[in-house]
């Protein structure tokens, strides 16, 4: 994939590109040269296994023959249209719950408590050092707590939240560092805004980009999630793909789900970054 | 600017001057402890303090014993190989493709298309990988059928590598965009070759955020669960298979806080690395501004 693009691109000066004088030329070229190997063994890496995953979807039912089938099944494969429906639910939810839960926080801490950045930063952070599944087993009661109130498969949000933050803290923290957010506070402040419209009317609508980022990786995470609903026993996505592979080997239903989640989000991911430069250029 | 639009419609109210009781600022930030609170720092405590007690609940610390048993030890020397080299290849070549992403136009395709590429592998691990490789180089895959696509570690480590390097190219390509173009044209003014500013500039430069990303990547491949279980799901060769099975089957276990213990394990394993993690990175943060 990475290849491919790379090759269409003019090859560039590198680093010196930013700067008035150019490079030496043999510098030049052996960059170039390295560029040009590094992005084909990445580019083969990352695309073999996925033209693999897209030859298997398209396998009929005899070896070697090619089918739509797998794709067509996607929608009626018995158990799985709901589990893509309520994974994205989920998706939406946890990134909905993540913005509310951190944006205003954030912003918050930056403003007025700065003391604490610190400390938020360490919990945000900590998720990473506590594995998913090392979670779930102190999860269970806390879970049971919850079922005794309402129970869908969505209350999974709760705790996709919590995987989320260390991702969605990193982006979120970049857009806010990038703009000098106390002097923006300071000047609305002083003309009469209140704390509300400092935060969602000035701050967060220069923030977008940053916002969009932490959204979409937070969207990426509850697609691929497995662990935690696997063992809460929750059918996501990913556990009933896994269990479909189980039952029925080299079911093509499993590999063009797969490809076709992998694709949805990579191409999420594209069109935001896209068009988070747009908006900024405007 | 939408600042001055937004605060004048806003309306100029004469500010705070009628309010007398004022809560204290960090009182906003409950909402988010609340959270934090109550869905990662209760669950941790739960398994913490489960870890050191019996089944039936009186304490216990002769439990954390087994975790130095043989077969429990295997678990962990399995996770760790796993992770080592899984850690090392994904670090070694995702710093040579973040370099050669940083190289190119600040705002071009490539650099668009490996960030968003390496944001979602990164993240997707899970089973899609694992079904992926198994389409590659499975028993009844595509290209060839390496026999050693089932044997641990260097199957599975194959595997985990495709997205440890997006990963160190995610975590990895700030370090680099920090390497400023001033010290490489001064280090060549005073006639140094690219191998002299690799060696005397900027490998030391980049040394801390390297090894810290590394350490970062081996935390990753620790807590790494889906794409294993995947994988294999009948032998367990590492802690989070073994924490999964005794999860599934407690009930007949006589130790029935054996997933407690092991994911306490797992977690000091993790949180150990991550200290050096940190350390690292506020070394590297020296430079780096």
């Amino acid at each position: 994939m990475v290849a491919v693009t790379s090759l269409g691109e003019t090859p560039l000066a590198g680093p010196a590109a930013r700067g008035p004088q150019g490079m030496q030329r043999s510098r030049l070229r052996r960059l170039n040269a390295f560029r040009y190997v590094v992005f084909t063994l990445f580019g083969l890496f990352i695309a073999l296994p996925l033209l693999a995953l897209a030859r298997f979807s398209l396998e009929g039912s005899k070896l070697g023959t090619w089918s739509v089938a797998a794709w067509t099944q996607i929608v009626s494969y018995p158990g799985l249209a709901s589990a893509v429906e309520l994974t994205l639910e989920l998706a939406v939810i946890t990134s909905l719950a993540m913005l509310a839960l951190l944006l205003p926080t954030m912003i918050w801490i930056k403003l007025r408590v700065q003391w604490m950045s610190r400390i938020f930063e360490f919990l945000c952070l900590l998720p990473l050092t506590i594995p998913a599944i090392a979670l779930v087993v102190g999860l269970g009661p806390v879970y049971n707590r919850i079922q005794h109130y309402s129970l869908s498969a969505l209350q999974l949000f709760w705790v996709y939240v919590i995987l989320a933050l260390p991702y969605a803290y990193r982006a979120l923290s970049s857009g806010l560092d990038a703009l000098d957010a106390v002097t923006l506070a300071e000047a609305a402040r002083s003309l009469g805004a209140n704390w509300f419209t400092v935060m969602f009317r000035v701050i967060a609508p220069n923030m977008r980009q940053a916002i969009l980022n932490s959204v979409l990786l937070t969207g990426a995470l509850v697609l691929g999630e497995y662990t935690i609903a696997y063992l809460l026993l929750f059918n996501t996505l990913q556990p009933t793909l896994y269990s479909i592979s189980r039952n029925t080997p080299n079911a093509g239903v499993v590999f063009s789900t797969s490809l076709a989640s992998l694709l949805f989000a990579f191409a999420l991911l594209i069109i935001v970054s896209y068009a988070g430069r747009r908006r900024r250029r405007g | 600017m939408t600042v001055a639009a937004t605060t004048t419609e806003a309306g100029a109210r004469p500010s705070r001057a009628g309010r007398r009781l004022r809560a204290p600022a960090w009182l906003g930030t409950l909402p988010f402890l609340g959270y934090v609170g109550v869905f990662l720092l209760w669950p941790t405590g739960i398994l913490v303090v489960d870890a050191f007690k019996n089944p039936s609940g009186s304490w216990n610390f002769g439990g954390v014993s087994t975790l130095f048993g043989p077969v429990v030890r295997g678990y962990f020397i399995g996770s760790f190989k796993l992770c080592l080299i899984s850690a090392v290849a994904g670090a070694v070549f995702g710093a040579l493709v973040a370099y050669a992403v940083a190289s190119g136009k600040p705002d071009g395709a490539v650099r668009r298309f490996a960030l968003a590429g390496s944001g979602v592998l990164a993240q997707f691990g899970g089973v899609t990988l694992a079904f992926a490789f198994q389409a590659l180089i499975g028993p009844v895959g595509l290209l060839f059928h390496p026999s050693w696509y089932y044997s641990f570690p260097w199957g599975i480590a194959l595997i985990y590598i495709y997205f440890q390097v997006p990963l160190m190219v995610l975590v990895f390509l700030p370090a680099i965009d920090g390497l400023k173009l001033q010290w490489r044209e001064a280090s060549e003014s005073l006639g140094s070759s690219t191998w002299q500013y690799w060696r005397y500039v900027g490998g030391p430069l980049l040394a801390p955020a390297f090894f810290g990303a590394a350490l970062l990547l081996f935390a990753n491949a620790l807590s790494a669960f889906a794409t294993i279980e995947a994988w294999e799901n009948q032998i367990a060769y590492t802690v989070p298979q073994e924490i999964s099975t005794s999860l599934s089957s407690e009930v007949g276990l006589a130790n029935v806080n054996a997933a407690d213990l092991l994911a306490f394990g797992m977690i000091v394993m993790v949180a150990v690395v991550m200290t050096g993690y940190a350390l690292l990175q506020r070394r590297a943060a020296r430079w780096l501004r």
